[in-house]
């Protein structure tokens, strides 16, 4: 009795994860089935348009890379540093605790609070106005927590000997952290940057709570320039409630995708070298 | 300039950076709080707690902040019915029972379903989970609370999983080993030992789901519809507070108008619900981390 209860459990716990993964597979199954068919290099390098057989996501897709850019640019020296800082200095004071705690929390505030934020403070206070420069600001303060954290875990990696040989030789801290330990967690860090992009390039609800508009027929030709990005030209288009712009939709959706799939690829190529230099 | 110079200002900027993320929690309450302090000179505390009615943008405006709550908590509870038991028996899964490479293959896969974009969630639920569901039930209304609520406990299970596994996989396995010894089978073991002793770990992940929940936004923007109601009805369009925010964000509100301001009372609200409930999730945390320690 008691080992049937087990299989029917054990049956019953895999099925959930099938489901999930079956899911999974529907959604993607059900957006290539839908959009599959629209995707054509016309779609890549047109423009929004009011036609949906003539729109494209090129404007959307120079946005949504423009905006990545600079948030990479902006996320990465500060979460760096803060991540040093937790871990190689202020390990264990009470600052620090405050700040890790601060952190963890950041990490779990939804993300158009972040938008409200931007709007507020870079939109309004800073007068950036709707621009590449104040999407990407919103956007990096949206992935610090996650850049942070993955660099504490990039640094942690590289062992003490390596510090202690360092400063054997007389180099002061800052000398074996810059000379050292950065270069040896780089490819660690440069994962969890990628990883933290990957999930602010798919982020529509912080831009459109700073105001990045839906319809803008023309690619961004600067940091002030005024953007939009493909997961807001996506809920443009699904919001829409002729059938064409739906297909358009998932269209885009396969664009965001693949962008997506190709930065994790990255991320995993990068991890993959710096495994194997590890052991070497 | 001497080393000893250098050193002392390079630890100062990297603590500069470190409190900037202090700062981010700062603006955030301090660009809610001035909005919304002045929203709140107009339209009194109780009237926007405790109105059933949320007209901001008609001509007879009411400021009833309730509908937009219930809407909410609304699409959440759907959402946690699918997340919560599948969350945690994936998790009990990949934890007790599965062999080694089969997790190695599965957490991946489980990784992409929580790092499709929302917005893809939310096409989803609109042309593909509403009409399939409408076969089921004809009254189903084309927006509604019904399906982004399933395709959000979807997307919110992957995080149920993956934090209550790290909960289970903290556990001792000298305890499971005292239950084996003791004759019993692995789901007891599992039921009865292991969930109970990683309970605090995972009630934090159950509460870090909530908070997940209620601050979703795109999936319910694209799919639940925008009519803030005080129902429970799963079937009809409502509009919850993430969605709010979204269709007045959507418009051109001119600055510094009670409409405007609106989103950043209700985005206060947001922010204190989800801030109070990822500050009970890491205290949980923190003990598990303890007892086992």
């Amino acid at each position: 009795m008691r080992k049937h209860a087990d299989r029917l459990f054990q049956a019953l716990s895999m099925a959930t994860l099938i489901i999930a993964l079956a899911a999974l597979g529907v959604l993607i199954f059900d957006i290539v089935k839908d959009g599959g068919s629209r995707l054509s290099w016309q779609f890549l390098t047109n423009i929004a348009s009011r036609n949906a057989d003539e729109a494209g996501v090129y404007h959307a897709l120079m946005g949504s890379i423009w905006v990545i850019l600079i948030t990479a640019a902006l996320s990465l020296p500060i979460g760096v540093a803060a991540a040093i800082y937790l871990e190689e200095y202020g390990t264990r004071s009470r600052v620090a605790r405050f700040i890790e705690l601060n952190i963890a929390n950041l990490a779990a505030v939804p993300s158009i609070i972040y938008g409200l934020l931007g709007l507020g403070l870079f939109v309004r206070i800073m007068a950036m106005g709707q621009s590449v420069m104040a999407g990407a600001s919103t956007l990096a303060l949206l992935a610090l927590p996650v850049v942070i954290l993955s660099t504490r875990e990039a640094l942690r990696t590289v062992p003490s000997t390596i510090r202690e040989g360092s400063y054997a030789l007389g180099a002061t801290k800052w000398q074996t952290i810059w000379n050292q330990v950065l270069p040896m967690a780089l490819p660690g860090i440069l994962t969890g940057l990628i990883l933290a992009l990957s999930r602010a390039i798919g982020e529509t609800a912080p831009l459109i709570a700073i105001g990045a508009l839906t319809y803008i027929p023309f690619a961004p030709d600067g940091i002030w320039s005024k953007f939009t990005v493909l997961p807001i030209q996506i809920f443009n288009w699904v919001s829409r409630p002729q059938p064409e712009f739906k297909v358009n939709a998932a269209a885009a959706i396969l664009v965001l995708l693949v962008l997506l799939l190709t930065m994790n690829a990255v991320a995993v190529v990068v991890r993959d070298r710096f495994q194997s230099r590890g052991r070497g | 300039m001497s080393t000893r110079t250098l050193e002392w200002i390079v630890e100062r900027v990297l603590l500069l950076c470190a409190l900037l993320s202090v700062l981010t929690t700062a603006g955030i309450i301090g660009v809610l709080a001035v909005e919304t302090f002045a929203f709140l000179r107009v339209v009194p505390v109780l009237d926007f707690l405790t109105g059933t009615e949320w007209t901001p943008l008609f001509s007879s405006q009411k400021f009833g902040v309730l509908p937009l709550i219930a809407g909410t908590m609304l699409v959440s509870a759907i959402a946690m019915v699918v997340a919560l038991p599948m969350g945690l028996l994936s998790a009990v899964y990949l934890s007790e029972y599965a062999p080694n490479n089969l997790r190695r293959v599965v957490k991946p896969i489980l990784e992409i379903l929580a790092g499709v974009p929302t917005v893809v969630y939310g096409y989803f639920a609109l042309t593909f989970v509403t009409p399939m569901l409408q076969q089921v039930f004809p009254t189903l209304s084309g927006f509604n609370a019904l399906s982004p609520g399933l395709v959000m406990g979807l997307m919110i299970m992957p995080l149920v999983s993956s934090l209550s596994e790290d909960a289970m996989q903290a556990v001792p396995r000298g305890l499971r080993e005292g239950s084996y010894a003791l004759g019993a089978t692995r789901m007891q073991t599992a039921l009865k030992v292991v969930v109970p002793a990683a309970f605090s770990g995972i009630t934090a992940a159950f509460i870090l789901a909530v908070s997940r929940a209620i601050g979703e936004t795109m999936i319910v923007a694209i799919a639940a519809g925008q009519q803030p109601r005080l129902t429970g009805n799963p079937f009809v369009p409502i509009e919850t507070m993430t969605a709010y925010i979204v269709q007045v964000s959507l418009g051109d509100t001119p600055q510094g108008t009670i409409e405007y301001r609106t989103i950043f009372a209700v985005g206060m609200l947001l922010f204190v619900m989800t801030f109070g409930l990822n500050l009970i999730s890491t205290w949980l945390r923190e003990r598990f981390r303890e007892e086992y320690a």
